[in-house]
């Protein structure tokens, strides 16, 4: 054997290295779900509910059945027997949940417009959409309802008839004291907000493509998701196909945001004609059907009261909150206005006394699931108003009741009020380093000139903690979540050397693929150019949850650190055996394994890679082979927090808002890429000035989604944004095995309300206390210069 | 978002366009497709036929005629008359607004003829052509047509061109010396498309407003002439007083029939109107001075 030189790649962890994935992605060689063509495939095309609520009384599908190039026309009555009813995945326990069956094609009653109703299957997509306008359905339109609290109303539409109030649910967290706490208030803080309803608009629209083999029973679905593990487990459910036999493939994924986690009806649909008709099929939706039927985020309204004393501190949180679900109950949804959402109330602060009840209210629109933050978003911007509001109720400076309510820094738990024990945090840091960055001071100076020069300048400030990296499997039982929270990794040296790293996660642009090389490097002396990371494959990887609340690195990270350590364990054992030395006598350092005292006695790692692959010479009882598998369940969630800052000029004339600056500082623990984390921190921190400044989903009073495009709907721009000022602290979290916390979500929970709080702060001159989001010119001009102000 | 079935012709010379027209008298036509694919798209234009003139090269490109004027092909780009020195130098308001419309990718293919033909009451380029004594030259089968703006823009997305006609060039008027022109947007976060648009050319002589020409878009179902405007700001002095004064006329210059919708409602919309043409004509006075 020869002895190939030890690999010096200095430290990867922590090395800003380029994304692997990068030149696939933007030379347009990357394949995506749609660009997958199969021998013999045929496309379908959904018909779907032009009304948002309505009886159906006949379909009649004979014209487009005659159609050209149609192969087959279906409806309910065609799947009934064959496929079941959408499952939802997360029974959030003692809230007398009640479920709307879900039907993948409308059963007697359409509940959203988008609701699909029938699906056409033909030899080219113009000809299924072609077909589809010729299917003649007669309805009967039924009174539709679809904002959350309207929808409680005694008198208003039902959207499942058996479902009382249209109350899905009715949840509750509670901790101390919290009537005494509002009795013996010095100050009561309140606020009625509205999280309005976001369309997720990932660039790629979501797609399924099905091929069933009869001879063997074997069906192969690519789809667009974030989680092909669980659309395999929930698509052997409502299709029947044995988990053995389903294989799901993630190629390319062109953003989630929590879009793609859903199981969606049209994706078991379109396995259902493959089914029949023994042929490959492909289902694309539009961007309008992606509007209309692709799971919509937030779309809260919330009724918040903060008790205080006069100094500023926080005594108490009692709230109410209307969460809209739209139709049916997705897979996650439950679980989003609850765990997610109300276990966080009480944020970074000393709260001694909280209340929620949080009602999940069935509309007729688009069902609504995770948007990125998923339910975060919604509670930091509950108590950054509220601490706001305070701070100008009491004429203090809101930086400065934020540092009177803050946790002191902590390294190994801090139990809350909800319940939660929160890992690690120094909030208090993260807050001086923003402040110190935008020279807090110096601006408020600056600002209190402009107003003399009739110019609005505004700054604002969140601080937030968040939980993710779900989680520990015992707590997901515990809160009903239908499935573990654990994740996996194999990692497999080849003989040359050489990585694959198999992960059940499925990254789709958070760029794992690289950090996760540089991870192995970092353990065990390979370069990162020898570490390819495979996933999204239900055949090829083991199994795993999925890519979302900010998991893949928190806990697909934890279980890939434990199998690299699995692999030096072993690896320092053949050492030992091949340097004819004991094991204990092994030290390992910079890529090789050395006789402690002899570093020039060694063996690297591929040299022990190529050992155990031929097995010429193994210790006794040792097996050949050099790979490691772990699954990796986290004994606690991770919580990230930072601070924000955010600057902008108001037009007091137009009512425009301009961003002049944003400071973002987040602590996710040690980074492996601060690149990477860089570039998760601007999507994320741009996706919630989104909600602040420019998005909003709006149906009119007859359920038609008004914002049915992106002529209507805003998402952000590049031209509107400044540049984002990236900085961080470094906090480890103490349970996970590599110190690290996740970043995904990190800038969408606190921008919204930095944003926001920003606006409000330069209008203080026209005692301006709220804007209903988005904050555009109309509503910002109308905030000054009316005479009454809300809330 | 499919296309219902049509059919497709390719016209490479405009004597074939004209055939082709002829032979499809219901045909739409297609030069950069930035108006009129959306549309089939969401089928709400289904056209039997599409024509496609947009390699047509004798309409396309900038040139200075021999009388001045500035001659802009029908077919040329938003993002080339941005970027044509020419156009800076002499209809500098139309140049910032085709800089303004849509994103680079709508700059890149849209066209100034496709963009004028199809006549959206919120377009830039409309607004900025009233105010730049533009004329719009047809041709059809009875030969060439001038037809100038004032003429042109009849109502929502309707124009004085006739079926049987190809739009070939746009020609408009060079600003003089003591002239400028500036056009200020107030654009969709979505659609880009102008909420409010005003542009205005304004002449000054000895500190005071000679003459001026004052536009809006957006507000109305077609691009509109603030003649209101324009009579009292002339002869006025181009401080922030008058020029706020004269500009309240465009309330009367409008009229009632204001476009709303769930981003700016119509009373905002008129609301908003004075502040925009205020901003555009201080902007086209100081380039005027400079």
């Amino acid at each position: 054997m020869t002895t190939t030189p030890a690999t010096t790649t200095g430290r990867m962890f922590g090395s800003g290295i380029r994304r692997r994935e990068d030149p696939r992605l933007i030379t347009g060689t990357a394949r995506y779900t749609d660009d997958i063509t199969l021998p013999g495939m045929v496309h379908a095309a959904m018909l779907r509910s032009p009304h948002a609520h309505a009886k159906i009384r006949a379909i009649d599908t004979s014209a487009a059945a005659k159609a050209p190039g149609v192969l087959a026309v279906y409806t309910n009555a065609d799947i009934e027997g064959h496929l079941k009813a959408m499952p939802c995945l997360w029974l959030v326990p003692g809230a007398d949940l009640k479920i709307g069956t879900y039907w993948p094609l409308a059963k007697d009653e359409v509940r959203y417009v988008g609701d699909p109703v029938a699906v056409v299957v033909a030899e080219t997509t113009y000809q299924a959409h072609d077909a589809v306008a010729m299917i003649d359905v007669t309805y009967d339109p039924l009174p539709s309802t679809t904002d959350p609290q309207k929808a409680t109303a005694s008198g208003a539409p039902l959207v499942h008839s058996e479902i009382a109030g249209n109350q899905a649910f009715h949840w509750t967290v509670k901790g101390g004291d919290v009537d005494a706490a509002f009795k013996n208030a010095e100050v009561v803080i309140k606020d009625r907000i509205i999280q309005q309803r976001l369309i997720p608009t990932a660039i790629e629209t979501r797609a399924a493509l099905a091929q069933y083999i009869p001879a063997t029973g074997e069906l192969t679905l690519w789809n667009t998701t974030q989680n092909p593990h669980i659309v395999r487990f929930a698509s052997s459910v409502v299709t029947g196909i044995p988990e053995d036999k389903l294989r799901v493939i993630a190629p390319e994924v062109g953003g989630g945001f929590g879009s793609k986690i859903a199981q969606y009806p049209a994706d078991v649909v379109t396995i259902f004609c493959s089914k029949m008709l023994g042929r490959p099929v492909k289902w694309t939706e539009t961007r309008r059907e992606n509007y209309q039927a692709t799971t919509h985020g937030r779309d809260h309204v919330q009724e918040v009261e903060l008790a205080a004393t006069r100094d500023g501190r926080i005594t108490g949180i009692r709230c109410k909150v209307w969460a809209g679900m739209g139709a049916y109950l997705s897979t996650a949804a439950p679980g989003i206005p609850t765990i997610l959402h109300g276990l966080m109330l009480s944020g970074p602060y000393k709260v001694p006394a909280v209340h929620e009840d949080v009602y999940g209210i069935y509309t007729n629109t688009t069902p609504v699931e995770a948007y990125r933050g998923a339910g975060r978003p919604e509670a930091t911007f509950m108590l950054e108003r509220l601490i706001d509001k305070l701070a100008h109720e009491l004429n203090l400076d809101p930086v400065e009741v934020r540092r009177r309510n803050l946790l002191a820094p902590f390294e190994d738990g801090c139990e809350v009020i909800t319940g939660l024990k929160y890992d690690s945090g120094n909030y208090q840091a993260a807050l001086d380093k923003a402040l110190d960055h935008v020279k807090y001071d110096s601006l408020r100076a600056e600002q209190a000139r402009l107003r003399q020069q009739k110019k609005y300048l505004g700054i604002g400030v969140a601080t937030y903690v968040e939980i993710c990296g779900l989680g520990p499997s015992q707590v997901a039982g515990a809160v009903g979540f239908q499935g573990g929270l654990w994740e996996s990794a194999i990692v497999r040296f080849h003989p040359s050397g050489k990585v694959n790293v198999f992960i059940g996660a499925s990254p789709h642009g958070q760029g794992e693929e690289t950090t996760f090389a540089q991870v192995v490097s970092d353990e065990l002396g390979v370069s990162p150019d020898d570490v390819k990371v495979v996933h999204g494959d239900t055949d090829q990887t083991p199994m795993g949850w999925g890519t979302y609340g900010s998991r893949t690195t928190a806990v697909g990270g934890a279980a890939l650190a434990v199998a690299t350590r699995k692999i030096k364990d072993k690896a320092k054992l053949l050492a030992a055996h091949l340097l004819e030395a004991a094991p204990e006598d092994i030290d390992y350092g910079d890529g090789k394994f050395f006789v402690k005292g002899s570093p020039d006695r060694f063996k690297t790692i591929q040299d022990i890679a190529l050992m155990a692959n031929v097995a010429w010479n193994m210790p006794a009882g040792m097996e050949a082979g050099l790979e490691a598998t772990s699954f990796y369940d986290p004994p606690n969630f991770s919580y990230p927090f930072g601070a924000h800052c955010a600057i902008v000029e108001v037009d007091a004339e137009t009512g425009r808002v301009t961003l002049k600056r944003y400071v973002a500082v987040d602590d996710c623990g040690p980074q492996i890429n601060p690149v990477i984390v860089e570039g998760q921190v601007h999507g994320g921190v741009v996706q919630g000035i989104g909600q602040a400044l420019w998005e909003e989903c709006v149906y009119d009073d007859n359920g038609q989604l008004v914002t049915g495009s992106l002529v209507d709907y805003a998402v952000p721009r590049a031209d509107a944004l400044p540049d984002i000022e990236v900085l961080s602290t470094v906090t480890r979290s103490p349970h996970h095995p590599l110190g690290v916390k996740g970043i995904g979500e990190a800038g969408t929970i606190a921008s919204t309300a930095a944003v926001y709080n920003a606006v409000v702060d330069a209008l203080q001159p026209f005692g301006v206390k709220s804007i209903r989001m988005p904050m555009t010119p109309e509503r910002v001009w109308r905030a000054i210069h009316s005479d009454a102000k809300e809330g | 978002m499919y296309a219902a079935p049509f059919e497709y012709y390719r016209a490479t010379t405009l004597a074939e366009a004209h055939q082709l027209l002829k032979a499809h008298p219901d045909a739409k036509l297609l030069a950069g497709g930035h108006s009129l694919i959306p549309l089939m798209k969401l089928r709400l234009a289904q056209p039997d036929t599409v024509v496609d003139i947009g390699r047509i090269s004798e309409l396309k490109g900038i040139t200075v005629q021999r009388d001045g004027l500035l001659r802009i092909g029908a077919l040329t780009t938003h993002a080339e008359i941005a970027a044509s020195a020419d156009v800076q130098r002499g209809a500098p308001a139309l140049a910032e607004a085709a800089g303004l419309v849509g994103d680079p990718t709508v700059r890149n293919r849209g066209t100034i003829g496709g963009n004028v033909a199809h006549a959206d009451p919120a377009s830039d380029l409309p607004t900025v052509l009233l105010i730049s004594g533009a004329r719009f030259v047809t041709a059809g089968p009875a030969g060439e047509r001038t037809i100038p703006v004032d003429d042109f823009f009849k109502g929502l997305m309707t124009t004085a061109l006739r079926d049987d006609e190809v739009l070939t060039a746009v020609v408009v008027e060079p600003i003089a010396r003591g002239e400028g022109s500036a056009y200020e947007k107030w654009a969709h976060p979505a659609s880009r498309y102008a909420v409010v648009g005003a542009a205005a050319t304004v002449a000054v002589r000895d500190g005071v407003c000679a003459s001026a020409r004052v536009a809006v878009g957006g507000l109305t179902p077609r691009c509109t002439r603030a003649k209101a405007v324009e009579a009292a700001l002339a002869g006025k002095p181009l401080t922030t007083e008058s020029i706020a004064a004269a500009s309240a006329a465009i309330t009367g210059d409008i009229g009632g029939d204001l476009l709303g919708d769930i981003y700016a409602s119509a009373a905002f919309r008129g609301s908003m109107a004075p502040v925009y043409v205020a901003r555009a004509i201080a902007a086209a006075a100081g380039r005027a001075r400079a």
